[in-house]
């Protein structure tokens, strides 16, 4: 910061200023430099966004667009993080690895950015985070990859705001053995967090005495479905999927069209239809049908103080969908996680003393000691455990039913129900 | 589900991609027979087709099939007369030079791609089919040595595919007539044989070429108009319809229509066949190396000419 004072002195540009009147009331017109003169702290924080504006992330991008509006207007509204405002810097990564990797560059060394924040999709995680490694630039996802606990990625990676895939499936395979079915088919989409699904669930459910009877991978490009759903073998009583990318809507009408009246039990992770209107045509099928929700698109009846503060803050009516247009649904289970986010950042910004990009290590061991975190204004999806070690949340998870077009919770999980044993001691790196 | 449903599923599945694709195929093959176009816009033409259809069912309302036939009219004439005005503004100007058509049209794919990004935006968006409703399909198998018909779990296809191959084989056989029976297919088919005795014989070359690279993307735009209902609208749709259908061109022969119909109906068959049994990824990859064979052994295409 004061590398871009050079020719006068702090003390003599200060009097300059003075003399030539009105420069308290001028604080507008100074020239750059100047401007946080008096104290250099007041210069914002920058939090850098790296957001799936375009895409096949680009239904996701939106809405962890407005919730970050809505989490930092919250923020500067109650007088920002240790007296300064918080300023976010929006670049789109195309939800595309390749260019995440620059993005969170272009964060560390040119917009200057504190952090960086809020990416989605696994594979742009997987791809940024050693960039974010490499550049000492503490890089916050909200992802729900379990490439965060698995030891895949650095010191400098953290998703403290939204739970991970393996934590997710661990709490919903008794669910869905106890009150579904014993003989499953998985369909996933073929990328890392559908591998993530994959994996933990199968182990998941043979350990409930499930047994997982086929894996369909469909590559989350795909546009046309019903190809695949002929190696749904015929023992199988339960249905779970999960889908991601521009043709969800596509993918879940083919489902009810193929089965038709004798479908078997479905589970699926609302994923399949994040940001899909459930009124949709086609989708009268999923009546009876399970979904697990990250947080509940439809206000419950037991609805927290919180959560409605936190929907009205962002904007989202108690269907889910913007108060402005019933047509845009939000990706309601998902987004929560970058309010929350931002909250755990003021958090550790505040119990660190952060300053500057010096005391990024700081905020970074600030964050691994933080524990419990209570349903609040801050956490409105629920109470919240951080292991300081795998830099991973647990939390409570949903499973809703489908009735009469509407979603409506059945079930909330413990936060005991999704630990399972570290995998990575990521304090033993250095900073 | 046994081999026989599964296949006769698959079959199904391919013959909807075979349609759309041949359409889109044909629009591709007719430009580059014609015109020595290599279009690789041709995709965009089709996305646009899928997104000007969803602005117009959505801004008609009332019943889903008057939004969709008054689309399924409109839209190709509008795609069509854009791509009149980009041949008139744009090729014409570089002389149809074949290395800077490639690069003009590349550019064209660009500014379609982008334009459709910051106006529609980048999500998906459904469109309702007219109709659409599902039959399930009966399959024989033999017991006690008598032919039963039952109803295998899965097996079935919905109203509205079954729709779209029809009106694809309609609209294939209608410009089959326009280049075959009619006074302004003669004229195109003059132009494609010699362009300069063409020109000779008093045809109208320059507008002959405007007319069959608006007619080219209208067919795109016209299959994917017929494909929305199924998949949705979306802005980076137009590439997979653009590999699939150079594929299915240079597989038919450039510029052959009964080889571009045989082709797409090889391609969607086996992409849907193949797809279903073993991968799709596996489907891709024995598409471009039946190219690549053909490139090698048969480079004028399996129905192509070779010229002199």
């Amino acid at each position: 910061m004061t590398k871009i004072i050079k020719a006068p002195t702090r003390r003599s540009a200060l009097k300059t200023l003075a003399l030539g009147g009105g420069a308290a009331a001028a604080g507008a017109s100074l020239p750059l430099w100047a401007r946080y003169a008096q104290a250099q702290t007041s210069e914002p924080i920058r939090i850098g966004f790296q957001v799936h504006r375009t895409g096949i992330g680009a239904a996701y991008g939106r809405w962890y667009d407005r919730t970050t509006t809505a989490a930092v207007k919250r923020i500067n509204d109650a007088g920002g993080i240790n007296g300064r405002m918080v300023e976010v810097i929006a670049e789109d990564d195309g939800t595309d690895p390749k260019r995440g990797a620059e993005v969170v560059e272009k964060f560390a060394t040119q917009h200057n950015c504190d952090i960086g924040f809020g990416t989605l999709f696994s594979h742009v995680v997987i791809g940024s985070a050693p960039r974010a490694g490499e550049l000492k630039l503490p890089y916050f996802v909200v992802s729900e990859g379990h490439h965060v606990a698995s030891g895949m990625l650095n010191r400098y990676t953290l998703q403290p705001g939204i739970t991970d895939v393996k934590s997710q499936v661990i709490a919903m395979a008794p669910f869905v053995s106890e009150n579904l079915g014993k003989k499953i088919t998985m369909i996933y989409p073929d990328f890392a967090f559908g591998h993530d699904h994959r994996d933990y669930f199968s182990e998941a459910i043979a350990a409930q005495g499930g047994e997982v009877v086929a894996q369909i991978a469909i590559p989350p490009t795909e546009t046309s479905f019903t190809k695949y759903f002929p190696k749904i073998p015929r023992e199988t009583e339960v249905v779970y999927h999960v889908m991601v990318g521009p043709a969800v809507l596509t993918f879940v009408k083919e489902l009810g069209e193929f089965f038709g009246p004798s479908r078997p039990e479905m589970f699926g992770f609302i994923d399949s239809l994040e940001a899909v209107d459930m009124g949709s045509a086609g989708l009268e099928f999923l009546d009876g049908t399970y979904f697990w929700e990250g947080n509940p698109r439809y206000a419950q009846a037991d609805q927290t103080s919180h959560d409605k503060m936190y929907r009205e803050a962002v904007g989202v009516d108690e269907n889910g969908a913007s108060v402005s247009d019933p047509r845009d649904v939000s990706t309601y289970a998902h987004m929560f996680g970058c309010w929350e986010t931002l909250n755990v950042v003021k958090a550790g910004m505040e119990a660190s003393g952060y300053q500057g990009p010096a005391d990024r290590a700081a905020l970074i061991e600030a964050v691994e000691a933080m524990g419990d975190m209570p349903l609040s204004d801050d956490h409105p999806q629920g109470a919240k455990r951080f292991n300081g070690k795998t830099h991973q949340v647990f939390g409570h998870q949903y499973i809703s039913k489908v009735e009469d077009g509407r979603m409506n919770v059945v079930h909330t999980t413990s936060i005991e129900d999704t630990l399972y044993p570290d995998e990575v001691d990521y304090t033993a790196q250095s900073l | 589900m046994d081999f026989g449903p599964y296949l006769m599923l698959a079959s199904l599945e391919g013959a909807v991609t075979a349609a759309v694709l041949a359409l889109t195929a044909v629009g591709l093959s007719l430009v580059f027979g014609v015109m020595r176009v290599v279009n690789v816009a041709h995709g965009e033409f089709f996305m646009l087709g899928a997104v000007l259809a969803w602005w117009m069912t959505s801004l008609i309302g009332g019943h889903p099939a008057l939004g969709f036939a008054v689309a399924l009219i409109v839209v190709p004439v509008l795609v069509g007369l854009l791509a009149a005005a980009a041949d008139v503004t744009i090729l014409k100007r570089i002389a149809y030079d074949p290395e800077r058509t490639i690069v003009a049209t590349i550019g064209i794919l660009y500014i379609l791609q982008q334009v459709t990004l910051m106006t529609y935006g980048p999500d998906a968006r459904p469109v309702e089919p007219p109709f659409n409703t599902r039959l399930a399909l009966p399959w024989v198998e033999f017991s006690d040595g008598r032919p039963q018909l039952y109803w295998p779990w899965g097996l079935s296809t919905t109203s509205y595919k079954l729709g779209v191959i029809a009106a694809a084989s309609v609209v294939l056989i209608g410009v089959w007539i326009v280049m075959a029976r009619t006074r302004i297919g003669l004229v195109m088919r003059a132009t494609q044989m010699d362009r300069d005795m063409a020109l000779a014989f008093g045809i109208p070359v320059e507008k002959v070429y405007g007319l069959v690279f608006g007619l080219g993307a209208g067919l795109a735009a016209m299959a994917a108009v017929l494909i929305v209902p199924i998949q949705q609208a979306h802005y980076l749709m137009g590439g997979d319809p653009l590999l699939l259908s150079f594929i299915v061109v240079i597989i038919g022969g450039l510029g052959s229509l009964p080889g571009t119909v045989v082709a797409a109906i090889l391609i969607g068959l086996s992409d849907g066949i193949i797809s279903v049994f073993f991968s799709p990824t596996l489907a891709k990859i024995l598409a471009t190396l039946l190219v690549a064979l053909v490139l090698v052994f048969r480079p004028q295409g399996l129905f192509g000419v070779r010229r002199a």
